[in-house]
């Protein structure tokens, strides 16, 4: 191994002797430029300077409307006609409804679970709307609505959150754990962040596709950014070039903590740059601006080149149903924030201004909506759950011949201990 | 000052490498039976590198969809199983990650999810912990926490595994047991250039998520005749490789060769004939295969070099002693690493070694 190596340490001392300053200066600068700063220009300086953390600008964030709702540059108007604009209104408040429904219902105890989207409804339709069906999406948990605008049905949704034997996910996770392979939405994990690689290696296997017509695109929020596989999608999408969106839903708090203990930068778009991302900041409340700037990032996407987008939004509910936000966030705070930006009122003024939409019209859709929800509500409560067999399936795609056995072991025990299980849950086998 | 260093330094090195290519811990002994259906197949001496080396060309060649990647590979990698690939494939089906396990265990997740073929290399067992959540919270449970509208079956990770001579804690590690307390993986372990070849083209293309484990020490040393052309050896099937009536053997990967080694050696000492299955997969595991044995033999040893406490030998014995109560005759015995990190300088003394092994035949037998 020595033998190997010293020879070579000897020439290179040996260069080093002869060259002269300024080539090796030139040189160097060309070297380091092309392959180690992705042929951004390197710099010497001869001043003494450590770059504190707020020397570079903050990266703005754009916006359509202001917070009444008025277009402020008619060219940045996407200009919906009627039929998508009610589309996203429609969706917005479906799923502020259910929301409330579906809260509701967690607090008399008749679901385990459950997380609103509240405040956050401009995010999911904003971007949904802007992408083909085609697109795979990864999300976290609170993105229900993008769901919605894909046509995942009320009654999908409630067998979910009740686990019952039409839930296509079987019933084994959590409420709210969404997914379907037809809508091309990836079901839902808790552990956080872990779709983030996984995405890049959807887009990955897309960008092989002759003619790649497909992005990816991952929902995450800004607590999430902080475990290591954010850090590890962020570098492997910019190192190979993958057609994936970053979507981060920055709401101002993970839980109880808030970001002035998440993160010491620029939010979570000043991380963009340093992975060599395509980075944008946007108004989160604004669906219009989420729609033009995630229009955008799915164009460049498709070039193979990844994007970073921060929406910028306040999570107005508490955490999920086993929290009250209000042991750490003053009800004032989150009164405030209702009142003065909600992305629903900043969208009705765009479809009221244009003779779409009015008083008359939204109590007729908010009964219509309540009425869908509860009806599928009461019916997903009354199903009974699949057969306790169903438990022992999909671990792998076939059983193996240990886990045979242990199924045979509980029907044994369930045939001694019967009154033991609550059998009038599930159907029959 | 560099070049007197330069010749002291290559003294040194001689000498010392002198010391560290003394006798392996084992003899590698190649396989003598040919797999079934494979008989007649024309045979090529490879090691165990170049084996894993065909088995992942041939899988790349009938599958279209099937990339390898991980961190260094592009070149051939540092154990040299990805040599010439990135040449027949191109740099976008064989190409180096960032250095990051847990990006690089996602990522194959996410290309699998879309139905591609992923061949995922982590460099070293020891360093698989940092992907550990992505493999055990996520390829493991992908499929079923779905309802099966997902799944990332077409992933298959490959690192290297065992001791080394000279690897110390962090290029020693036998992980196996750390996953096999999650449902959901597969588990293999191949002992030579033979099964390594038609395991993990059964694990590229198992429909499940699967660990593939390289006993890195038998990577040059273990040469065999290896049938050429695309063959699979099945999952979830252990293997005799000795037949004996006397007590029962249980080993995988490198062990194997220990195992057999001393089985030699009870032979010749004291008259016994073990018999000596190659466990092969992990997870699943082929209990019956064993019981079988074991009912023969009414004894049971089995021998791996990672920790005995919580090893995967602690899972066979216990369901052994289960189901086969009445036939044991002695009480299964356990020959591991011990309960310590893995160690530099006493690796031979760490290690489950022949005469460790020969030891437990000895008092088993005599029990």
């Amino acid at each position: 191994m020595f033998r190997r190596v010293l020879p070579s340490v000897r020439r290179i001392s040996a260069a080093k002797r002869f060259s002269s300053g300024v080539d090796g200066d030139s040189y160097r600068l060309n070297e380091y430029s092309v392959k180690y700063l992705g042929n951004r220009e390197a710099t010497f300086t001869e001043k003494l300077k450590i770059h504190d953390d707020k020397w570079a600008p903050t990266i703005p964030i754009y916006r359509v409307t202001d917070a009444l709702g008025n277009v402020l540059d008619s060219s940045q108007d996407p200009k919906f006609y009627e039929q998508t604009s009610l589309k996203i209104y429609k969706t917005m408040t479906q799923l502020n409804i259910m929301d409330r429904i579906l809260y509701e219902s967690q607090r008399q105890g008749r679901i385990s679970f459950y997380m609103t989207s509240f405040g956050e409804e401009g995010n999911h339709v904003g971007s949904a709307s802007a992408l083909e069906p085609q697109d795979l999406i990864y999300g976290q948990y609170r993105e229900a609505g993008v769901l919605l605008w894909r046509g995942f049905s009320m009654t999908s949704f409630m067998n979910q959150c009740y686990g019952n034997s039409e839930d296509i996910g079987k019933g084994r996770q959590m409420p709210i754990h969404f997914g379907t392979n037809q809508l091309n939405f990836v079901t839902i994990s808790s552990p956080l962040t872990t779709q983030l690689p996984q995405a890049v290696g959807s887009a990955y296997a897309f960008k092989r596709t002759p003619n790649n017509n497909r992005v990816v695109v991952v929902y995450f929020g800004d607590g999430a950014a902080s475990e290591g596989d954010a850090h590890a999608a962020f570098n492997f999408a910019a190192t190979l070039d993958c057609p994936v969106i970053f979507f981060c839903r920055n709401n101002g708090y993970a839980i109880s903590t808030p970001t002035s203990e998440q993160y010491g930068g620029d939010g979570i778009a000043g991380k963009g740059p340093g992975y060599g991302l395509n980075t944008i900041r946007v108004d989160g409340n604004d669906v219009l601006a989420v729609h033009n700037a995630t229009k955008e990032a799915r164009r460049m996407a498709l070039e193979n080149k990844p994007v970073l987008i921060e929406a910028m939004t306040y999570r107005l509910g508490h955490h999920s149903t086993s929290d009250d936000s209000t042991a750490y966030r003053s009800a004032e705070e989150v009164e405030t924030w209702g009142d003065k930006d909600h992305p629903i009122t900043r969208f009705k003024k765009y479809i009221t201004e244009r003779g779409w939409w009015n008083d008359e019209k939204e109590k007729e859709w908010q009964a219509e909506v309540k009425k869908e929800v509860l009806s599928e509500f009461g019916k997903a409560e009354q199903r009974k759950k699949a057969h306790y067999h169903e438990m022992f399936e999909d671990v792998y795609d076939q059983l193996p011949p240990r886990l045979v056995r242990q199924r045979d072991e509980l029907d044994k025990i369930i045939a001694e201990y019967k009154s033991e299980y609550p059998m009038e849950t599930i159907l029959p086998k | 000052m560099v070049l007197r260093g330069a010749s002291i330094l290559a003294q040194c090195a001689a000498r010392v490498g002198q010391q560290a290519r003394g006798k392996a811990h084992f003899t590698f002994q190649p396989s003598t039976a040919i797999p079934a259906g494979l008989e007649n197949v024309e045979r090529s001496k490879m090691n165990l590198m170049q084996s894993v080396n065909e088995a992942m060309r041939i899988a790349m060649r009938t599958d279209d969809s099937a990339v390898l990647f991980g961190e260094d590979v592009a070149f051939g990698g540092v154990f040299r199983c990805s040599v010439n690939l990135q040449k027949e494939f191109g740099k976008d089906r064989v190409f180096n990650t960032p250095l990051c396990e847990q990006g690089i265990a996602g990522f194959g997740i996410g290309l699998a999810v879309s139905g591609a073929t992923a061949i995922a290399e982590i460099q070293f067992g020891d360093y698989i912990f940092p992907a550990y959540d992505q493999l055990v919270n996520e390829a493991a449970k992908y499929r079923y926490r779905s309802g099966n509208q997902f799944n990332c079956g077409k992933l298959t990770v490959r690192t290297t595994w065992g001791a080394v001579g000279h690897g110390a804690l962090y290029h020693s590690q036998s992980p196996e047991a750390n996953f096999t307390h999650t449902p959901g993986l597969k588990l293999v372990v191949p002992r030579g250039p033979i099964q390594a070849k038609g395991l993990l083209l059964a694990c590229i293309r198992d429909p499940n998520p699967c660990i593939f484990f390289e006993p890195k020490i038998l990577y040059r040393m273990a040469v065999e005749e290896v049938p050429t052309g695309d063959y699979v050896l099945p999952l979830g099937k252990a293997e005799t490789v000795r037949p004996g009536n006397d007590v029962t053997l249980v080993a995988w990967g490198t062990q194997m060769h220990v195992a057999l080694e001393a089985a030699q050696l009870a032979k010749e000492k004291l008259n016994l004939d073990v018999e000596v299955i190659d466990l092969q997969t992990i997870q699943p595991w082929d209990e019956d295969h064993i019981v079988e044995s074991v009912k023969k033999t009414g004894r049971l040893i089995v021998t791996h070099e990672a920790p005995i406490s919580s090893g995967f030998g602690a899972e066979i014995a216990s369901t052994i002693q289960k189901r086969c109560f009445l036939n044991l005759e002695a009480p299964i015995e356990r020959v591991c690493g011990f309960d310590t990190p893995f160690p530099h300088v006493h690796e031979p003394f760490y290690l489950p070694t022949v005469t460790r092994v020969f030891d437990a035949i000895k008092k088993t037998s005599t029990f």
